[in-house]
């Protein structure tokens, strides 16, 4: 098996920062950071409780964007994946996340911290599921 | 107040550990979901990182009658594993593995906007309202049906 060159330690540190959010947001607010569930409680969210999510989200845009213009990185874009295949791509995953009530924050990272065997299977499956479609569209249908 | 403060900065912690560990590039985690082509052990050490934090940390903070500014915990309170939640897992690790998003990368995009951010978003704001929208009915409709066993005391 081919190994991709990759560094570690801003993959754990990375982590351990998305870690700490989870922590800082449970601690202090008692609210889950669940980005599914973050997003599905502002489009259908009562009144009273989308502002939070929304500086949260605000929140980790700008995290995202001092970063990247702080070194200049931003990721390719991918000038040969199909728009509608990733329009299906997006589709699922909300559906998904919508109805599994989790994605890889919210069952992931913190189901998975509170040792929730809901989240676990959830984990388990999807990452399986994951790893099946990445192997057919990329192996399969040769998109890249 | 001091909600919003923390929901700031701690979303802006998120994005910056999304950023930092890779997780806001596609490629990346494509690379360790497709373990045929050039795997990428990327993802594992990001997810290790964050559970091992919030394995060891969640327990003390569980521990606690109530948060530090709030009211109470707002936990999930299905414990068992049902249809939806194998169902839904099984869509999300579809769509995931297509896009090489999920939820928190897919509104990282909104950082440096490309072509990708105006097509992924979109649909999975529609996913989530489309899932939503389909599940209130379904429920107004179950109590349509039958509102006496609906009421009746058990």
């Amino acid at each position: 098996m081919l190994i991709a060159s990759f560094d570690p330690l801003s993959a754990l540190g990375g982590g351990i920062l998305i870690g700490t959010s989870a922590v800082l947001l449970l601690w202090l607010t008692g609210r889950i950071a669940g980005i599914s569930n973050l997003l599905g409680g502002i489009v259908g969210g009562t009144a009273g409780d989308v502002p939070w999510r929304l500086l949260f989200l605000a929140g980790l845009v700008a995290g995202v964007a001092v970063f990247q213009g702080a070194t200049g990185l931003v990721p390719e874009t991918r000038v040969a994946f199909p728009p509608w295949l990733l329009a299906a791509g997006g589709l699922l995953v909300g559906v998904g996340t919508s109805l599994g009530n989790g994605c890889t924050s919210g069952h992931g990272v913190c189901g998975l911290g509170r040792l929730s065997l809901r989240s676990f299977v959830a984990v388990l499956v999807f990452l399986g599921t994951g790893i099946l479609t990445a192997i057919v569209v990329r192996h399969g249908f040769g998109v890249a | 107040m001091v909600r919003i403060l923390v929901s700031v900065v701690a979303g802006f912690l998120f994005g910056l550990g999304l950023v930092v560990s890779g997780m806001t590039q596609p490629a990346r985690v494509l690379g360790f979901l497709d373990p045929l082509g050039v795997w990428d052990p990327t993802l594992l050490f990001v997810l290790g990182g964050a559970v091992g934090v919030t394995v060891v940390a969640f327990r003390f903070v569980l521990r606690r009658p109530a948060p530090l500014f709030a009211e109470r915990f707002h936990l999930p309170e299905a414990t068992r594993i049902d249809l939806p939640l194998v169902a839904g897992a099984v869509l999300f690790g579809a769509g995931w593995g297509i896009s090489g998003y999920c939820p928190g990368p897919g509104v990282a995009l909104l950082a440096s906007p490309t072509w990708e951010t105006w097509v992924f978003l979109p649909a999975m704001l529609a996913g989530i309202a489309l899932h939503r929208g389909v599940a209130a009915w379904r429920q107004a409709a179950t109590r349509q049906k039958s509102p006496i066993s609906a009421t009746a005391p058990v």
